[in-house]
């Protein structure tokens, strides 16, 4: 273990942001991009109180991650990396940056004060080999081939070794499901521990799909980035595309035009719409109710034909690039997909609705897998799962993209409360509509779609730092961008998958409940496994 | 349940006619096989290769488009190649037909395309009827797993045709395989395909599980599917479009109307 206990710690109270700490972190305004001299390293022991105080104050944990600072922004031998955090302090608009320049291969965990860092100090201590001292569950967390040694209290093999969280007892017993799955799904693993059917622990461990994302796009050639950012969650191309775009054009100083902004905003409602009709059905089937199944199943792919009809395909692949999107479009396609739209919207309405007056499919929703508003906070929870548990929460009321369309006079985030599948799957529902409504707006902004579809990008300075935040239809995309010495590139290229904290999430859901119930909370998150294994 | 049937009346019966029909034709935009022109090409151009993402176009080396190559197994469909060629020698069209049994058979010059084969006739008359394939997600995107789940739906219902995913690999005639294959998934991959009784057959679905696709490279991954096992069936695209995967299988089972052989798209 440690050399330093907890006790030689300062005891961590409640710190007021405008006291002496509130230096500890950087405002970052949102679409614009910092030196990252202007970012003063500072001990992790500022910058942890600092963190810590900013989520306490309703703020919360976009980013925490390792960077080896190189040429003129590294001191002489710094052996280890710069801890880097991204903190959004809550209000709109407000996200601020702070950096702690480690003395040691070791810092003082912050996870006991603050859950949502557990999965972001694990990864650090996975990418740089660096202990996390009374982290409680310090495991790799993606595994990657020829893996640094793990250090800390638990040890670490090949993907889905090293220790389980287990219970004893009588009748105990513990299921193993995965890595590959029963359906057309990716690849991940599930430990239960069990008594009889009732579920006391769910660990999920991830890893398999780990193929080198972030890695690719700091040293890989840079014609392939934007189809690297593309496959990061293949049924989130559009929110990750944009994510990255937006970490280039801040950097860049790039001003998009009326029209792109246009395209990119309808094409990220379709995606969503595609998958909450997908996942609907999908829902619907879990519980054996084959009508809403059957309709949802078509209807997703509608939506996904109006991208295809858009961009040329129907996963929104090729369509977004740094500068806008690679095509416009004019009038009279943006009404052609309206009335195709609309259609589509109305059979996804009677579908839905079968499902609230079926006491058979509302008797296996209603009260099922329950993650509590608190749990949600506690965890970063993002995106419809964070939403249905009462969190308001939506990246498109707290960052909206760009100045053409008035977002904020327009929009305002939906919410349910009970946190169960019930409350997920009417939240899915009513996003649907919104989106619905918000395509309808925009196309009806005729003189918003302002423009060329794209405008050059222009080259990336060196040594900044930049943040792209999307909310895509699993919830909050969170990009962030260090440009490498030389410049025309990244040196840290770090991404926060909506999906990275809502695993804990579903875990948390699937405490006490029937395991042949887990099909069914899981499909109510649907997270991505691609896009946190990166 | 009232309300039901009258859902059920109002949705109506909404499966793709094809292939008892002529095939349903792509929007403008739809990126699908590329097509290239040999006249058109200049030896002294190679913007279509420094365009590609993915190192798949081998530019010519001769007048005429000589010694031109794209590896349709590589391709991601971005549209940058034919963005980037200054004589309109290589462009999309519309048509999703490129199924191959063949690697070989993805490396596109000026000629025709070879569609995928049937099997051998001992293999079709085990599978002709009734193929269940076990799907494995060997690291990929998620987005052929989208687009090969589709099949499964109303839309396309593959069922009609004997074709199924099941859940157990010892259910299974074969596997339908996704992603580069990690190395983290490559274990999986082995072991699953080793429950599968044979005879048995592999279809590599996307970029990835044929050429590693956008990882293609990566020290985490091993470069598609065959690593680990023989291919059977290669389904470009990123992802295919469902089409795509559902005119290889039934070229693979010898199951296409004559009529729909002979059918041209552009």
């Amino acid at each position: 273990m440690s050399d330093k206990s907890h006790d030689e710690l300062e005891p961590l109270g409640l710190v007021d942001l405008t006291g002496p700490h509130r230096s500890a972190l950087v405002p970052l305004p949102i679409a614009s991009a910092l030196p990252l001299a202007a970012v003063e390293p500072m001990p992790w022991r500022e910058l942890r109180s600092a963190i810590v105080a900013a989520v306490a104050y309703g703020g919360k944990l976009m980013a925490l991650f390792g960077h080896r600072a190189a040429g003129s922004d590294s001191p002489a031998g710094s052996a280890w990396p710069d801890l880097w955090a991204v903190v959004h302090l809550g209000a709109r608009d407000q996200v601020c940056v702070g950096r702690a320049r480690l003395t040691a291969p070791r810092f003082d965990s912050m996870t006991p004060e603050l859950a949502q860092a557990h999965l972001f100090e694990r990864e650090i201590a996975e990418q740089f080999s660096i202990d996390v001292l009374h982290h409680p569950w310090l495991k790799p967390v993606r595994y990657p081939p020829q893996p640094r040694p793990v250090v800390g209290a638990v040890a670490a093999g090949g993907v889905g070794s090293g220790a389980f969280y287990e219970i004893e007892g009588p009748g105990v017993h513990e299921v193993a499901v995965g890595p590959v799955h029963a359906g057309v799904i990716e690849s991940g693993h599930f430990r239960f521990q069990c008594w009889g059917e009732h579920v006391h622990h769910l660990e999920i461990a991830l890893g398999y799909q780990h193929r080198g994302v972030e890695r690719a796009l700091e040293s890989g050639p840079a014609q392939r980035r934007v189809h690297l950012v593309e496959t990061v969650a293949g049924d989130t191309t559009i929110g990750h595309a944009t994510a990255y775009a937006r970490v280039c054009e801040a950097v860049a100083g790039t001003v998009t035009s009326g029209h792109a902004e246009g395209v990119r905003a309808l094409a990220l409602e379709l995606e969503r719409m595609a998958n909450h009709v997908g996942d609907l059905g999908a829902l619907a089937g879990d519980v054996g109710y084959l009508p809403t199944q059957s309709f949802c199943g078509r209807l997703r792919g509608d939506f996904l034909n109006l991208s295809q009809q858009l961009c040329g395909s129907r996963f929104g692949r090729g369509l977004v690039v740094p500068g806008g999107v690679r095509v416009g479009a004019e009038p009279s396609l943006r009404r052609e997909l309206l009335a195709k739209l609309d259609a589509a919207v109305a059979d996804v309405d009677e579908a839905v609705n079968l499902l609230w007056e079926s006491a058979s499919v509302m008797a296996r929703f209603d009260g099922t897998g329950v993650l509590t508003k608190l749990q949600a906070r506690e965890l970063g929870v993002v995106g419809p799962a964070a939403r249905a548990s009462g969190l308001e929460r939506d990246a498109r009321d707290a960052f909206p993209a760009g100045t053409a369309f008035a977002w904020r006079a327009h929009w305002e985030p939906v919410t349910e409360r009970a946190g169960d599948v019930a409350a997920r799957t009417h939240q899915r529902a009513r996003e649907v509509e919104q989106s619905a409504a918000t395509i309808r707006w925009l196309v009806a902004q005729d003189d918003a779609w302002q423009g060329p579809a794209a405008v050059p990008c222009g080259t990336l300075p060196p040594d900044h730092i930049a943040v792209g935040i999307v909310e895509g239809w699993r919830g909050e995309i969170v990009h962030v961008g260090i440009t490498a010495p030389a410049g025309g590139g990244f040196c840290r290229y770090k991404i926060v998958d909506p999906s990275f904290h809502g695993w804990s999430g579903l875990a948390l859901a699937m405490r006490g409940q029937a395991i042949s119930d887990f099909p069914l909370c899981n499909k109510s998150f649907n997270l991505s496994y691609c896009g946190f294994d990166l | 349940m009232l309300n039901a049937l009258r859902a059920r009346l109002h949705q109506g019966h909404r499966t793709l006619q094809w292939p008892d029909v002529p095939a349903p034709v792509m929007p403008e935009r739809y990126r699908g096989l590329l097509a290239f022109h040999p006249d058109k090409c200049s030896d002294a151009c190679r913007l279509c290769a420094d365009a590609c993402p993915t190192d798949a176009i081998r530019p010519p080396t001769g007048p005429q488009g000589q010694g031109f190559q794209l590896d349709l197994g590589a391709c991601l469909f971005c549209g940058a190649c034919e963005a980037a060629c200054p004589t309109g020698a290589l462009h999309h069209t519309r048509d999703w037909r490129m199924a191959a049994s063949d690697r070989a058979a993805l490396h596109l010059t000026g000629q025709p395309l070879q569609l995928a084969g049937a099997l051998d006739e001992k293999l079709r008359k085990l599978f002709g009827r009734s193929l269940k394939l076990r799907q494995v997600s060997a690291g990929g995107c998620n987005a052929c797993e989208g687009d090969a789940s589709v099949l499964t739906t109303i839309g396309f219902d593959i069922q009609r045709f004997g074709i199924d995913f099941v859940a157990s690999p010892r259910h299974a005639d074969g596997l339908l395989v996704t992603g580069p294959v990690t190395e983290n998934m490559k274990l999986a991959l082995q072991k699953t395909w080793d429950a599968v009784p044979a005879p048995k057959i592999v279809i590599a679905m996307g970029a990835c599980a044929i050429s590693g696709g956008p990882y293609a490279g990566h020290p985490e991954v091993h470069g598609g599917a065959e690593s680990v096992v023989p291919v059977d069936l290669w389904l470009p695209g990123c992802p295919p479009h469902p089409l795509t995967v559902l005119d290889g299988l039934l070229r693979m089972l010898d199951r296409l109307p004559a009529a729909r052989l002979k059918d041209v798209m552009r």
